[in-house]
Formats: structure tokens, C-alpha cells, sequence
């Protein structure tokens, strides 16, 4: 056997001191399928980006060889015309083309600047033979479903003669048939000599077609190994993505849990657009006034789907279900009556769906609260800005004054305006989805350390989050979800990095 | 507090330069216009003139820039005008209404209208270029039915004082003949100025109480000493003319109002966190549907007190009336300083973008410039001021 590919020593720092690749090392073999493990911003898709010229030569570290030469990529087009190609998560079709336009987009079959229709058409009929996808290639991209959606990328990967296909989580957004015939489609073509990485997180997966893998975290090798060996499992594989101690970083926090406070029972919610798929599937939990309750999964298993369809319905279609504050049921439907019955939900994506990055840091923190400080629908400015500087003060926002532009904050300070402007909301119950992704060290501990006083004031707080020491330090417990489905509940005491992780990657069998 | 605090320093407020920006680019075309008509720009009748031809665009800019804040535009205020216009003047010479009549039919006429494209941008989700297209042509349309008859004139005095009428000279005047001053006209001019700065005083006062950032000193008298001077002239040249308009009270009541309604209600609040991000809105509870909706009655209101003013100074309605009124009102929005993308736009930008175009239709105007090259450096001067702001916000962002 004979690399086709290796990386040696890559190093990649961001802007702001970020080492996001920190001397990790690949060597792929031709004709294998090459799995890459890791948890989330543990540096897989950097890697892939440096791999295929996203990140040029020269903005990284280390050297890679590619079929026994050196590469130098500037850019996509080059790794493309080396036969390097990249599928992304969020697939990156043109939804009014036809699926034939699709494929050749960019590199049109044409004779000085004139497409060749018939040729473009028979050239596609082959390739979707050869990834098993009976469309006609007329039909529109938008009318196919997100997994033949990844079939026609696919089928654009092999039009460019593919020698090294790089999925980057690629069944994240199936369902289990789409999958499995994706499993299968990529099983065949390492018949048909093509190399393939692909980066995920189902270890039933990785069991099932990866001949090698390679897991790395925080930047870092950390090992490889062919699936073959004796001792290739995923307790092996678990250890490795998440062997790494609990620091000293979460501020010391002693419960006080008292009854009840809300509870969610039978909750299901259908994908938005497929409403054939459930996002959610049949979630029952409950969170008691002063405890902190956790929620793990992986990208893409639900967790904040769950969050925003219980907020208002912010997400999804033919939700079911019931929730409950304080043994009474109440009604969730609009975010308005959300926020009524004292719920909040800090969102994920700040800049998205929490902040107006335009608005004051005054005006931010209202927002979610202005009739508190208004009467006859006149906003009292004066009390306002007091009501801000104060939050100012107390969660220590660092900027001169609360009338800065929230965009022109950092990620830390612009979450404790998120934090900032739910507290003054006043509820009972807190959702924090991902408090603290993009945040330094430092902020994080200031954030943990307002989480713990929400908790000691006798609010229900729920973390989400894909960082399980963060979950193993701060929560009381910890709920686990893995593809649409609650797969455990652990206590404080009996929780482990390894417990939680294979309960996130357990699936439906 | 300085007491207790001797060395703490108050943060100071930061000036925003964009919105003097505007201002300073408004006062050079004043001094340049100024010069150019050997002082013709600010003869008596020539501001009056620039008020009273002007007041349509004010009164629509006032709608548009709360429609263009929440991230949406309206290309049928034009046409409403029109409309508008022709129902007031059919309700007065056909069915014999008296005026107030006809003013009060005019503005819940506009009201239905907003209502009317409010429903279809909020509650069906069709976009407001389309929906506010299609009501160009549509309200365009129902104009020529109305006035199949022709155009209609003879309207009561009292009406077209509305648009084209002053004040009664209350006080008597100061001498006689042409040199003659309006009293009225001084003294409301000093009442303004006295309002100004009591205002400005007593937020200043509040501001120090609460330990808020307060302008520093020098630049809070300069600046309200620069626009008393400037309130002052302006008035006391106005008196030599034929006293107060009509039409200037309505557009300061307009302006005062409004601007407080984008600052102080939640409405307005609504309003900018609607355009400045939309999902953060919704996820924060704010109906926004609901909040969509009115921005479209409130502009219909608007556009039926344009179509009246339009129709009053006109002396009567014409199937033409309010041609590309629209494009006036979005010019003045733009260079205003409000954001292509919504949510960001203030009521007084809004009025002096207005006001440059007004004052470079009239130099150019008084300078016989021909009416094809007015149209041409009308529209420079739009793309300049939209493209000063693209790259100020891009230095900003690279800082």
C-alpha cells in the first residue's frame, strides 16, 4: 500500500492568537476509506480547509504531498485540478438549476463559450448512473431531498475525475436510508479506486466503512489506527476524542434544587421543509428551580431544535407535546407567550438570532423586556440606560459606555449582552444554547460564574452544549441526545466524559 | 456628585458625524447656491417657495424613512398622492363636503390604503417592492377613473391654504408696504428657539442627575447656539414675505412628532430592531407582523396629508399629480443617511436630506439650469451621498 496523501506537521493560527491546528500529521492510504474523529472545533474541518486551498499556501504551517509531489494551493480551483475534491456540510447546489447545470457549474461542457446540451445531458445521465441516483438531469435541484442532494455533489465531484473525495459530515442531515445508501455509494467507489475522507461523528458509521482512522483534538494527532485491529473500538475511539482533563475552570457551585419548575413531555417536532422527518422524537425532561440541567449531543442531534420549537415554536413544523411550569400545563406557541410564562432562550447563533448588531448595547438589553420600562408605549430612555448601565456593571461588559454599538463588541462581551438582556426579562426558567462557543478562557469563567448565580436565585437553568467538560462542571445533570432522541439522563456523580459521549453517539438501532 | 466623586470623570457622549455630515453637506449647497444667485436663494419669497414646494417630499420622507428603517420601501406613494388628491377635490365640488371634510376623508382614505399593502407585506409576506409596485400602478390606475371628467378645480380658499396659504397676521406687522414684517412669524420663531433650548436643557439636567454621559459644554452651546441663530434668520427673513405658511406648522408638528415616535415608543423601538435584525425581533417576542403592518398605515396617512397639501397647492387635482413623488421621498431617505438594508435611519436626517434636494431644485432653478440637467446632477448627487455612507461604514468596519 502506498500514501496517496500525507500532511506533515500542519500548523494553522487565526487572527487573535487562535492555534486552530497545532502539528497534526495524516498520512491517507490510496484506495481507503480515511475516517477523521473528533469533537467539535477540535480543528477537522480547519485541516480539510488547508487540505483543499480554502487556506492558501503559505497562510499555514508544515508541508503536505499529494500523489508524490508537493502541493502549493492557492485556491480551491487548484486542489479541484489536482483531483482534490471537497463536499461540505451545507451543500453548496444552486436550488433553480437543473440537476445536469448543477454538476458542470464551472465547468461547463461547451465549445468557445456555448454550452453543448445534448453532451452536458448525456454526460450527467452517466454520473448519476454511477452514484445511483434516478433523477432526470432536468430536474430542478430544489425538488430533491437533502440526501440526493448529496448524491448530485457527489456526482459533480466525480465529473472533475475525483482521486480524493473529502466529505465533511456527510450523513449529518440524512435520514437512515439516505444514509445507509450513501454508506454504500461510498463502499463502491473505493471499489472504483477513488480515496475518500470523510469526517464524522456516528461511530457506527465509522465501524461500518472507514478502513483507517484518525482522531484528533484540540489541534492535535492524536492517534491512528486501522479499524481491523483487534482493539479498534469505539470505547477506543471515545477515550481518544475526549482523554483530556477537567480543568480548574468552572467556579466552585453548590446546588439548592427545589421543586419542580417546568416540564416538557412527549415532545416531537418535524423538520421545517422535509415534514416527513422528525427533528425531535417523543423528548420528555423537566428542570427544578435552582438546578442546572444539560443538555449533550452533537451537532445536528436535535438539542437546539428542541430549545427553539419549545420557544415560541421558532423552529419547525407539526410540533407535539406538552410542557409544564409548576405542574400546570401551559401553552408555548408564540415567543410572546413564551416569554409570558418566564421562559428565556439565549440562542446559539448570537449574532443570527440574539443581537441587533446595529442597535446600542442599551437598546439590546430592553429588547426582549421594553414594557418594563415604558408606559402608554412611551419608552422611559433615562431608566433605560440606567437599567443597562447597571448589567454593565454587574456582568463586568467591558466597553466605555452602553450606548457602543452591541456589533462592535467582543464574542464574550456581545453574549453577556445576550445574558444580560434574558435576566432582565425576568424569568423562571433559562435556556442557554451554547453560552459560551467563540469565548475566551477568561469570559468563559465570568459566564459559568453568572450561570451558577442564576441557578443559587432559584432559577431553572438549561445548558446546551457540544463541550462535555463544560457540561461535567457546571451542570447538576445532564441530559443526553443523539438524533432526535433523548438517550439518557446522568446524574452529577455518575457522569463521565466517556458515559456521555456514547450515549450522544448511540443513534436508533 | 462631582463632590463625591472629584476624579471620576464622566464618560463623554460621542458625536455622530454622519448625521452632521449631512448637516455640513447641507449647508454648503445653502452658502454655494447662496453665492451662485448673488443671494437670490434666500430672498423671502424664494424660502418661502422652498418650503411650501417642498412640504410633499418632508411630509413623505417623515413615512418613508420609518418604512425604510424596518427594511422595506414604498414605490406607490406617488400614485396615492394622486388618488388621493383626486377623491379630496371630487368630495368637495361633487358631493359639496365642506373642506375638513374632504382633509378627513383624505387621510382615512390613505389609511385604507396603507392598511391595504400593510396586510399583503405582513400577513401574506409578499415583499413591499412588489406589493407597493403593484400599488403604483393600481392607485395610478384609479386616479384616471376618478377623474375621467377631466381635472377638477375650483376648491375652497380654505382648502388650498392647506398647501399654498399663510398665517393670519395676528400681531400686525412691523412697517408698511414691502419692507414690511410679519409679527406672528418673529414671534414664533423665538418660541421655537426658547423650546429648543429648554428642552435641551432640562434632558441635560436629567442626563447629569442620573450620572448618564452628557455633552461637553462648549460643543452643547455652540450647537444650540448655532441653530437658534439659524431658527432665528430664517424666521425673521420669512416675516418679510407674506408671514408664517401654513404648510411649515404641519411639517413641524410632523417632524417633532414622529422623531419622538421613532426615539421614545416601543413602537419605534420595534421599528429599528425589525430592520437591524429581524430573527433577533421575532426571538425577542416583538410581533412583527403587527409592527410591519402599521409602518404601511402610517406611511398611507402620510402619503393621503401629501395628497392633500399636493392637491392645496395646486388648486385643484390632476390625473398626473405625484408623478415619481416616490423617488423624491427614497432620494431624501438615502441621503439621509438611512440604510439600504434597514435599520438605521433618523426622522431629521430624513428632512434635511429632503431639504438639499429641495435647495439644489431651487439654485438651480433660480440659475436657469435646464430642467434635463437638473434631473442629472439630482441624481449624482444621490449616488455620492449613498456612496460616502457604503464607505464610511467600511472604514468603520476595518478600524
Amino acid at each position: 500500500m502506498t500514501a496517496i496523501l500525507s500532511m506533515n506537521q500542519i500548523t494553522k493560527d487565526f487572527s487573535g492568537g487562535v492555534r486552530a491546528l497545532d502539528g497534526v500529521s495524516l498520512e491517507v492510504e490510496r484506495g481507503h476509506v480515511h475516517a477523521i474523529c473528533g469533537e467539535n472545533g477540535a480543528g477537522k474541518s480547519t485541516l480539510m480547509k488547508v487540505l483543499s486551498g480554502v487556506y492558501p499556501v503559505g497562510s499555514y504551517g508544515g508541508s503536505i504531498t499529494f500523489e508524490n509531489h508537493e502541493t502549493a494551493y492557492r485556491s480551491i480551483n487548484d486542489s479541484e485540478a489536482d483531483g482534490i475534491v471537497i463536499i461540505h456540510q451545507e451543500l453548496a447546489l444552486s436550488p433553480y438549476l437543473s440537476i445536469a447545470e448543477n454538476i458542470f457549474l464551472g465547468n461547463e461542457i461547451a465549445t468557445r463559450g456555448v454550452v453543448d446540451w445534448p453532451k452536458t445531458n448525456r454526460e450527467a445521465t452517466m454520473l448519476l448512473a454511477r452514484v445511483g441516483l434516478d433523477e432526470l438531469p432536468s430536474t430542478p435541484v430544489l425538488e430533491l431531498g437533502v440526501g440526493k442532494q448529496q448524491l448530485v455533489e457527489i456526482a459533480k465531484a466525480l465529473s472533475k475525475q475525483v482521486k480524493l473525495l473529502i466529505l465533511d459530515e456527510p450523513t449529518a442531515a440524512l435520514n437512515d436510508e439516505d444514509s445507509a445508501h450513501l454508506l454504500d455509494l461510498i463502499n463502491s467507489l473505493r471499489g472504483q479506486g477513488i480515496t475518500c475522507i470523510i469526517i464524522s461523528h456516528k461511530l457506527k458509521e465509522i465501524r461500518r466503512i472507514a478502513d483507517t482512522v484518525t482522531i484528533i483534538r484540540d489541534g492535535q494527532t492524536i492517534e491512528t489506527f486501522e479499524m481491523k485491529e483487534a482493539d479498534a473500538t469505539e470505547a477506543r475511539i471515545i477515550r481518544a476524542m475526549v482523554g483530556r482533563d477537567l480543568d480548574s475552570m468552572f467556579p466552585p457551585h453548590t446546588p439548592e434544587i427545589g421543586d419542580e419548575l417546568f416540564r416538557v413531555e412527549n415532545w416531537t417536532v418535524h423538520h421545517p421543509v422535509d415534514t416527513t422527518r422528525k427533528v425531535v422524537d417523543d423528548a420528555s425532561f423537566s428542570v427544578r428551580a435552582g438546578e442546572i440541567v444539560g443538555f449533550a449531543g452533537l451537532m445536528g442531534a436535535g438539542r437546539t431544535e428542541l430549545a427553539m420549537s419549545i420557544f415560541g415554536r421558532s423552529y419547525g413544523s407539526h410540533i407535539s407535546g406538552t410542557a409544564f411550569k409548576e405542574g400546570k400545563e401551559i401553552s408555548v406557541k408564540t415567543v410572546s407567550e413564551a416569554i409570558g410564562h418566564g421562559i428565556a432562550y439565549a440562542t446559539e447563533d448570537r449574532k443570527h438570532f440574539g443581537l441587533n448588531l446595529i442597535g446600542s448595547i442599551a437598546v439590546n438589553i430592553s429588547a426582549a423586556a421594553l414594557s418594563k420600562l415604558s408606559r402608554f408605549g412611551i419608552v422611559d430612555r433615562f431608566a433605560e440606560n440606567k437599567v443597562a448601565e447597571g448589567y454593565r456593571g454587574q456582568m463586568n461588559i467591558k466597553t466605555p459606555n452602553v450606548s457602543v454599538l452591541a456589533g462592535n463588541l467582543s464574542g464574550g462581551n456581545q453574549q453577556k449582552v445576550v445574558l444580560s438582556k434574558w435576566m432582565f426579562s425576568g424569568p423562571d426558567i433559562l435556556i442557554l444554547d451554547e453560552p459560551t462557543r467563540g469565548i475566551d478562557v477568561g469570559a468563559k469563567y465570568e459566564i459559568y460564574g453568572i450561570i451558577n448565580d442564576l441557578a443559587r436565585q432559584g432559577k431553572a437553568v438549561v445548558v446546551i452544549s457540544s463541550e462535555l467538560p463544560e457540561l461535567l462542571g457546571l451542570c447538576d445533570r445532564i441530559y443526553a441526545i443523539s438524533e432526535g432522541t433523548i438517550t439518557g439522563e446522568v446524574d452529577r456523580a455518575d457522569a463521565t466524559q466517556e458515559r456521555l459521549m456514547h450515549l450522544m453517539t448511540a443513534g436508533k438501532d | 456628585m462631582s463632590t463625591t466623586t472629584p476624579t471620576r470623570k464622566l464618560p463623554k457622549m460621542r458625536v455622530d458625524l454622519r448625521q452632521y455630515g449631512i448637516l455640513a453637506a447641507l449647508a454648503v449647497i445653502v452658502i454655494l447656491f447662496q453665492v451662485l444667485t448673488d443671494g437670490r436663494l434666500l430672498l423671502p419669497g424664494n424660502l418661502n417657495n422652498l418650503i411650501q414646494q417642498n412640504a410633499y417630499v418632508l411630509i413623505l420622507a417623515v413615512g418613508m424613512v420609518i418604512v425604510i428603517i424596518a427594511g422595506h420601501i414604498d414605490l406607490s406613494v406617488g400614485s396615492v398622492v394622486a388618488m388621493v388628491g383626486a377623491v379630496a377635490a371630487i368630495s368637495m365640488s361633487q358631493w359639496g363636503l365642506p373642506w375638513w371634510a374632504a382633509v378627513i376623508i383624505s387621510i382615512l382614505l390613505g389609511a385604507a390604503v396603507g392598511a391595504w399593502q400593510g396586510f399583503w407585506v405582513a400577513f401574506v409576506g409578499i415583499p413591499a417592492f412588489i406589493v407597493t409596485l403593484a400599488g403604483m400602478l393600481l392607485f395610478r390606475g384609479l386616479t384616471l377613473v376618478f377623474l375621467t371628467g377631466g381635472t377638477i378645480n375650483a376648491l375652497p380658499g380654505e382648502f388650498n391654504a392647506i398647501g399654498g396659504g399663510w398665517l393670519p397676521e395676528l400681531f400686525g406687522t412691523i412697517g408698511e408696504g414691502r419692507g414690511s414684517r410679519d409679527i406672528l412669524t418673529i414671534v414664533l420663531g423665538v418660541l421655537a428657539v426658547a423650546m429648543l433650548i429648554t428642552q435641551q436643557i432640562r434632558t441635560r439636567a436629567k442626563q447629569r442627575k442620573l450620572d448618564l454621559p452628557v455633552e461637553r459644554s462648549a460643543s452643547f452651546w455652540i450647537k444650540n447656539g448655532v441653530a437658534a441663530i439659524v431658527i432665528l434668520a430664517l424666521t425673521f427673513q420669512l416675516s418679510a414675505y407674506r408671514g408664517t405658511p401654513i404648510i411649515l406648522i404641519i411639517l413641524a408638528v410632523l417632524i417633532l412628532l414622529f422623531t419622538f415616535v421613532l426615539n421614545q415608543t416601543v413602537f419605534g423601538r420595534h421599528v429599528y430592531a425589525i430592520g437591524g435584525n429581524l430573527f433577533a425581533a421575532q426571538m425577542s417576542g416583538v410581533k412583527t407582523s403587527w409592527i410591519n403592518f402599521f409602518v404601511f398605515v402610517n406611511m398611507g396617512v402620510l402619503a393621503g396629508l401629501a395628497g392633500v397639501v399636493t392637491t392645496a397647492r395646486a388648486g385643484g387635482a390632476v390625473a398626473s399629480a405625484g408623478q415619481s413623488f416616490e423617488l423624491d421621498a427614497i432620494a431624501a431617505v438615502f441621503i439621509g443617511g438611512a440604510a439600504v438594508t434597514g435599520g438605521v435611519g433618523t426622522v431629521i436626517g430624513a428632512v434635511i436630506g429632503a431639504l438639499i434636494m429641495g435647495v439644489l431644485n431651487m439654485g438651480l432653478s433660480i440659475l436657469s439650469v435646464d430642467a434635463a440637467w437638473q434631473q442629472t446632477i439630482k441624481g449624482l448627487v444621490l449616488l455620492l451621498a449613498v456612496a460616502f455612507d457604503v464607505m464610511s461604514k467600511r472604514r468603520a468596519g476595518r478600524r
